[in-house]
């Protein structure tokens, strides 16, 4: 195995090359980066799926802005809402001796088994005093996704202004700055979620999430600063500066388009860590309270009845597995975008053409 | 670099300051102890409120508050450390010296099977970047990175405790399963060691014919219900661990490695029924050590007594395949009591718990009994294990992945192979040495972590560690128990970042501390 790649190394790379000069050529760096993610199969399915997930179970619970009274309130698709109580359906639906509600979704076509393919009056069973299920679980995925966002979305504002700032000015800034940043770090994110989640989960689950933000940005500050710090010292700021330009213009329209990936990076990995936590939160009962749900309290209060009823246990966890795994999956292939070092895609027809040539030389 | 030492340590106690402050203030201005009287109708009620004031000083404001617990702190400087009294007026050093333990022993050996997994498959899927393996552990490790460890631990809760306990009462494995299993180890295999396609497709089937026979054998002689290696098992097992050992060290093709190697392996087998009195009834933990440091003195005696030159490479050979093969002949006996511990009233036939540290209705004999004890505690460490270890290992792989790509990428690499070194000894010697350079940052800060980062897992668990402590003092709003565990953490973190800077300094010689 040892000898043939040493041989073959050189073919292989000159190849390589050949394939990275035909992406790039004639192209403009926004040009290359869409094309090189578009490429990535793993990444673009992920988002795709993560559109339709969100899409999904916002449509599905409706949506109410504004304030609770008076605001703008869309209602949802789905027929049922988290206080519908139908015992009846339950009870109609039910098996394990009538405890909950079996879930009616069947997606066996009738040649298989089961009585074709329908979604029912509950799809996903209901619960034990008779919630529908599917509601539950839609809603708590709309209050997770939320908490995600906004974390995410204040992760990626506040990181990215406080690393601009200690990488650009450097000195005494960044030294005060980054012994902040050391200050929020040495925290475990699961002990200040805890403590906020705790006086705060019943508010709702925006202001809980506003509160997390504020501790989620630490990571992102750090890589945007060494970002910063390299960046500054390259010749176009140097010429912007020559130019004339401000502080803030260098800032803004110099060096942060060129750090862009890294943050877009490190903002998909908070996304995905954000909802992690959240759910974490609310197992532990930090998080989002009852009457309101959230995927992690779905299955904390369901766990227990794993073997008697392992829809209630199964639904939520899958929603919290899929939408991290899309998060995460895009990151990947973002970062395989911005940054092509680490993973050079080499598609099957250019494997092919490669092992051509090394049929050829060997 | 005196100075350097000194200026990080003043850093390093402004940051830690910094971030108790800040915590101390953010605990007190969030929590309400007085909210639990609030729909109390006690006649002693207005008593109780001025009590609880009195008590937890709340008519200080918790930034002054604060400095009252800071000198208790800062008394430690002349050894009289204080952190207050707990609510239900337990010393707060007390209750962390109960707990810091129990998650230590939760955490230390899933951290340990985490580290060691996840940077063999994560160097291995390097090695054969953009094979099938790679694609497939890619995707697995991104999986594991996207489960929350409370839904893992209900999973294994579910198949791994209950269902395995069910099947213990007929402990047959079904044909099917049988043969299902064996082709995915195969397939596993085979895709660690690689090789053409006729070579892959060979391993396989040898692959899962062993695990076949393996399983059938299990399965018919109901090994479950006692189980244990025997001479054949603790001497294929040294095999094996020889056969790694040798591979990685100096390649099966030098002949004195072999003699090493399989040398140990041959005297683990040997030695299998003499050690037998070592670890009898009324042993300890000194009989376990006992028996480690005679296998691994032989070890190290078969390396020197294999060559007159370039002993220390022998040596390496004899001490970790030794070290390695040992493990097993422990293991058998801890499980030669396992009949014993599962027909015990205390156990009722279902040994996997779900639930606790430890079983408190062991009788005081079996307590007492070094083996018993033990299987007890490797039992209700199994799932939490497990689960820890699924989680952490998708961070490994990655991030070993990563690093040796990186690495295989350098100049000195090429260098290595022109210079007509083995495939072997240019990624053994030059790749994966240098690959793990930047993972002993990781490390570090990963085993400083540990102490604060399995509160989910203990709460999932029912342990009592720092994770339970925590939990307790949130709730009770405990502001001098919630600042124990955090001053604990966060010294910690900052600790093992200042070792791993310092650390690393040392193994990388490029990096130079700066005067």
């Amino acid at each position: 195995m040892s000898k043939p790649r040493e041989e073959n190394m050189p073919v292989i790379e000159k190849n390589e090359n050949e394939i990275a000069n035909r992406e790039t050529v004639g192209r403009s760096q926004r040009e290359i980066i869409i094309n090189r993610f578009v490429k990535h199969k793993a990444a673009m399915g992920s988002l795709f799926t993560l559109i339709f997930i969100v899409i999904f179970v916002f449509s599905a619970t409706g949506l109410n802005l504004g304030p609770k009274k008076g605001g703008l309130s869309i209602p949802g698709w789905w027929k049922y809402k988290i206080t519908d109580i139908d015992p009846e359906g339950a009870i109609a639906a039910s098996c394990n001796g009538g405890v909950t509600g079996c879930p009616t979704l069947d997606l066996a076509p009738s040649f298989m088994d089961g009585d074709g393919i329908r979604f029912g009056d509950h799809p996903f069973g209901t619960d034990i005093i008779g919630t529908d299920y599917f509601a539950l679980v839609m809603r708590g995925a709309q209050q997770s996704i939320t908490v995600m966002l906004i974390v995410g979305f204040l992760g990626v504002t506040i990181g990215t202004t406080i690393g601009a700032i200690a990488g650009y000015f450097g000195g005494m800034v960044d030294a005060v700055l980054m012994r902040l940043t050391d200050m929020f770090l040495v925290t475990p994110t699961i002990i200040i979620g805890s403590l906020i989640g705790f006086r705060y989960g019943n508010f709702g689950v925006v202001p809980l999430a506003i509160l997390l933000g504020f501790f989620a940005w630490m990571g992102l500050a750090r890589f945007v600063r060494t970002e910063f710090l390299t960046l500054r010292e390259r010749e176009f700021v140097d010429a912007a500066r020559v130019a004339g330009a401000s502080d803030r213009r260098i800032i803004f329209k110099h060096i942060l388009p060129n750090a862009i990936g890294v943050i877009i990076v490190a903002g998909t990995l908070l996304l995905s860590g954000a909802i992690l936590a959240e759910t974490a939160l609310s197992y532990l009962g930090f998080g989002v309270r009852p009457p309101d749900v959230s995927l992690g309290l779905l299955i904390s209060q369901y766990q227990d009845t794993f073997s008697i009823s392992p829809w209630l246990f199964w639904w939520p966890g899958a929603l919290i597995v899929s939408i991290a795994l899309c998060v995460n999956f895009i990151g990947d292939g973002l970062r395989d975008a911005f940054d092509p070092r680490q993973r050079r895609h080499v598609s099957a027809k250019d494997r092919l053409s490669a092992a051509e040539h090394k049929g050829k030389s060997s | 670099m005196l100075a350097y030492i000194s200026r990080r340590l003043g850093m390093m106690l402004v940051i830690v300051f910094g971030a108790s402050f800040l915590a101390y203030n953010l605990q007190a201005y969030s929590s309400d102890p007085l909210s639990v009287f609030g729909e109390s109708t006690e006649k002693n009620k207005d008593y109780l409120i001025a009590a609880t004031i009195r008590d937890l000083q709340l008519d200080v404001p918790p930034p002054i508050r604060y400095f009252s617990w800071l000198r208790g702190i800062i008394a430690g400087l002349w050894g009289d450390f204080d952190m207050g009294l707990s609510r239900s007026n337990i010393p707060v050093i007390e209750i962390l010296a109960m707990a810091i333990p129990v998650t230590i022993k939760l955490v230390i050996t899933a951290t340990f099977l985490a580290i060691i997994f996840g940077i063999s498959v994560g160097m291995i899927t390097a090695i054969r970047q953009y094979s099938r393996f790679d694609y497939v552990m890619t995707f697995f490790s991104f999986l594991l990175f996207s489960l929350p460890i409370f839904w893992v631990a209900v999973l294994l809760k579910e198949f791994m405790a209950i269902q395995f306990n069910d099947f213990l009462a007929d402990p047959r494995i079904p044909a099917g399963v049988i043969v299902i299993t064996s082709l995915i180890f195969g397939v596993v295999i085979a895709g660690f060691t690689g090789g053409t396609r006729a070579q892959f497709f060979a391993v396989i089937g040898g692959a899962a014919l062993f695990a076949g026979v393996v399983l059938s054998y299990v399965s018919a002689t109901q090994w479950f219900l006692d189980p244990g290696f025997g001479i054949f098992g603790v001497s294929f097992l040294a095999l094996i661990s020889a056969l790694v050992v040798i591979q990685l060290i100096t390649g099966l093709e030098s002949k004195k490695g072999r003699y090493a190697g399989f040398g140990v392996a041959l005297a683990i087998a040997l030695l299998y029924y003499p050690l037998q009195t070592l670890m009898t009834a009324d042993a300890s933990v000194l009989n376990v050590l006992a028996v480690f440091s005679v296998t691994i003195s032989i070890g190290i005696g078969i390396g020197i007594a294999v060559s007159k030159i370039d002993r220390r490479v022998y040596m390496r050979i004899g001490f970790f395949t030794a070290f390695i093969g040992t493990f097993p002949i422990v293991i058998d006996r801890f499980m030669g009591e396992f009949s014993n511990y599962m027909n015990s009233d205390a156990v009722n036939n279902r040994p996997i718990p779900t639930l606790g540290q430890a079983n408190d209705l062991l009788a005081p004999e079996q307590l007492e009994n070094f083996w018993i004890s033990g299987l007890d505690t490797a039992l209700h460490l199994i799932l939490p294990t497990l689960a820890l270890t699924l989680i952490s290992f998708a961070g490994y792989v990655r991030f070993s992945r990563g690093s040796l790509l990186e690495v295989l990428n350098m100049d000195y690499i090429r260098t290595a192979r022109a210079k007509g070194l083995s495939e072997r000894t240019v990624i053994v010697r030059h790749g994966m040495r240098n690959a793990m350079l930047p993972l002993t940052t990781i490390l570090v800060n990963d085993f400083a972590g540990l102490i604060g980062g399995a509160i989910i897992t203990e709460g999932v668990f029912a342990w009592k560690g720092m994770g339970q402590v925590f939990n307790e003092a949130i709730r009770n709003y405990d502001l001098n128990l919630f600042m124990g565990v955090f001053i604990i953490t966060a010294s910690l973190t900052v600790l093992a970042n200042f070792v791993a800077d310092l650390l690393f300094g040392v193994v990388d010689p490029r990096i130079r501390i700066r005067k």
